[in-house]
């Protein structure tokens, strides 16, 4: 496969991430979890003049029981499938107040974004409101301990695919889908990469409509992974190219924004998590060809 | 500035004096042309509002939450299917304690598919946390959307304005559109002590323990309470300064009434005439109409019912199971009052069928050849 790469090396080089915290410390998540340092990431790129919209997902614990909060921004929690319109409200209202300079992130997980809340996402997007949809995606209903949502990937381990009848389906390719609606910006970002992953937060700040980011976010308990491997797991799944970080503009520039240098084999990503440890040799390999199919259409898109 | 408008416009009109700054709204008939009204005010900047053009009344609600919530004034309207996915949402803007005022066209639920009136989808929505006003005219209508927000705004409670599909939604009727300036003086910009704000940052519901739960539930039940007391003021504050009052409920002609019937929405309007002819030939039936159903005026319908001997509910709902529902909570409301006459509860007028005078007429010279209901429900007019 020739891989003509574009380096986009300006802003990758000497990134500096920013020292303010707006995500306090001894938050109730579980160790390891990756959906704590995404938030952290996020708001280091975004400020205090934030505002978090988060629906019902792992978030909603983390975030703190009344009367704590684990940020030092406003917070409002909302139903399931209602991130996309709520903020859309939020940002309405922002606006008549002549507040256009706050941005509204909206932080769901893939449950929320993929599966019940995909309407209300698609609603937005098509409207190109004005905010910051990110989802950390850790690839299951972990809030509720595991169970298949459309971000599962193929043949994984859940509760509600065990590993007799593993999910037989392969995982919603929801930035392509969101991509789809033209939105001025789409990005992947992951925790191996803070400098690509605060950079294409910032930059999303930047930009004036629909944004949505997707971020890999791994759950130990739930991929059965250790704590200790979570950003290797991040690390593993760029370079093995099943999670590539790319960005998408007005739905058809594509931009590979680190391009894997390493020669994983997806086995190796594979290999440190219990919900695939299931997995034929076969299953490996169909695993890999579909990564490398999925990888040979980005760079083709990324070149044209 | 008196013009000749629908039901509909009416609900636009009364948004637009209130100064909505958002509106999230779909299409859903017979409601649909409150936000085609609306959307031509903001596109010809009569009304300076934000409005969200969502892909579902789910989605209206949360946005309206989502603004409510960020500290503005926020609106929307629907009906029937539509305030049914709503409905995780309705109890959610309640919960969060937000004074969004929606516009209701009553009508039946599918299936099979109706658009006609009825009171099952509003009523359904009764133990939501929301205030819900009945309304029997336009101006009506217009002036209880101004006086909703006027009351939601104190108690920090949402408020559904409620009128019926066709009778009230596409009938044209004179209204007055009250003076702005005079709306400005009634009607305050909303300032809530607690938005989402960066300058003032909180967490907004989150996970709350059994040790606080029951507590925000307490206050909700306190403003609700309190609410009665708020509605009553501002439909007596809006008498003051445009001189129409609607009242929580309307006795009418009920002195030395020995049947009450009980009434709400346009089919109060019906029996007004029928309880004028029959008080010409002396007989002595009164009327009540029940404007504010929730949170429910016990002590004030308890009142107005004190001197009657029997007392007809008509409903143009349906509690399956049950019965019609105003009569349940007239029931509920007399029921420990000692002075507990026998209520027969009809049920007419599902679907939209037409409630006539002579059916109302029937419905009063039963309840006066009769000393107590027959049957729990007495229906009319349905082919059995």
């Amino acid at each position: 496969m020739s891989e003509k790469k574009r380096v986009h090396e300006p802003y990758a080089r000497n990134y500096e991430i920013p020292e303010e915290e707006y995500a306090y410390s001894g938050s109730v998540s579980c160790p390891g979890c990756g959906a704590v340092l995404a938030m952290r990431y996020a708001l280091k790129a975004l400020g205090e003049q934030t505002i978090v919209v988060i629906p019902a997902c792992c978030w909603s614990i983390i975030a703190g029981p009344f009367p704590y909060s684990s940020l030092k921004v406003p917070i409002f929690h909302t139903a399931f499938e209602t991130a996309a319109s709520l903020s859309a409200g939020v940002r309405g209202a922002l606006d008549v107040q002549g507040k256009e300079d706050i941005t509204v992130l909206a932080w769901a997980g893939d449950g929320g974004t993929f599966d019940i809340g995909f309407q209300a996402l698609s609603g937005a997007m098509e409207r190109n409101d004005d905010f910051i949809y990110a989802c950390y995606d850790n690839e299951a209903y972990m809030n509720t301990g595991i169970q298949r949502s459309s971000a599962t990937p193929w043949l994984a381990w859940t509760t509600t695919t065990p590993t007799e009848r593993p999910k037989e389906e392969r995982k919603k390719p929801i930035v392509e889908i969101v991509a789809a609606h033209r939105i001025p910006y789409a990005a992947t970002v992951t925790l191996a990469y803070p400098d690509d992953f605060v950079r294409k937060f910032q930059k999303a700040k930047s930009i004036r409509g629909a944004r949505f980011i997707h971020i890999l976010s791994p759950c130990p308990p739930g991929w059965k992974a250790e704590a200790h491997d979570t950003i290797k797991l991040t690390r593993l799944a760029v370079q093995s190219k099943v999670f590539p970080l790319y960005e998408v503009e007005h739905g058809e520039k594509y931009t590979i924004t680190v391009w894997p240098k390493e020669q994983v084999p997806v086995a190796e990503y594979l290999r440190l998590q219990g919900r695939f440890r299931h997995l034929t040799g076969t299953n490996v390999q169909a695993i890999q060809e579909n990564v490398d199919r999925e990888w040979t259409k980005l760079v083709a898109k990324a070149n044209a | 500035m008196e013009k000749v408008i629908t039901g509909n416009y009416a609900v636009s009109y009364g948004a637009k004096q209130s100064r909505v700054q958002v509106i999230a709204a779909y299409p859903i008939t017979p409601q649909t042309s409150i936000i085609e009204k609306l959307a031509d005010f903001c596109a010809e900047r009569e009304l300076d509002a934000r409005f969200i053009k969502v892909e579902s009344e789910h989605s209206a609600m949360a946005a309206c939450i989502g603004a409510s919530a960020t500290g503005v004034r926020a609106f929307t309207a629907t009906s029937g299917q539509g305030l049914l996915l709503m409905h995780e949402v309705i109890h959610w803007a309640a919960g969060a304690r937000l004074p969004i005022v929606m516009g209701v066209v009553n009508r039946g639920i599918a299936p099979g598919w109706s658009i006609w009136t009825e009171q099952s989808d509003t009523l359904s929505q009764r133990d939501t946390g929301w205030i819900q006003l009945y309304c029997e005219n336009n101006q009506e209508v217009l002036d209880t959307v101004i006086q909703a927000y006027r009351a939601a705004e104190q108690v920090l409670l949402p408020a559904m304005v409620v009128l019926d599909a066709f009778v009230l939604s596409h009938t044209s009727e004179a209204v007055d559109i009250p003076d702005q300036e005079m709306v400005d003086e009634y009607l305050p910009p909303y300032s809530p002590e607690w938005k989402l704000d960066v300058d003032d940052p909180h967490a907004f519901g989150a996970l709350v323990t059994p040790n606080e739960y029951m507590e925000l539930r307490y206050k909700m039940q306190q403003a609700m309470e309190q609410a009665i007391e708020v509605v009553e003021r501002a439909d007596e504050e809006f008498g003051d300064l445009f001189g129409r009052r609607y009242g929580l409920v309307e006795p009418y002609r009920m002195d030395e009434a020995e049947v009450a019937l009980v009434t709400s929405s346009t089919i109060t309007s019906t029996s007004r005439v029928v309880i004028d002819e029959l008080r010409e030939q002396g007989v002595p039936v009164g009327l009540l109409k029940v404007r504010l159903f929730r949170p429910f005026p016990a002590q004030i319908v308890r009142q107005a019912l004190a001197g009657v001997s029997k007392v007809a509910v008509i409903d143009r709902n349906l509690c399956p199971g049950v019965g019609g529902i105003f009569a349940q909570e007239i029931k509920a409301a007399l029921y420990n009052d000692g002075h507990c006459p026998p209520i027969f509860g009809f049920i007419a007028g599902l679907g939209g069928r037409d409630v006539t005078p002579d059916l109302i007429q029937e419905v009063i010279s039963f309840t006066f050849e009769h000393d107590a209901p027959p049957e729990p429900i007495l229906w009319r007019g349905v082919k059995r």
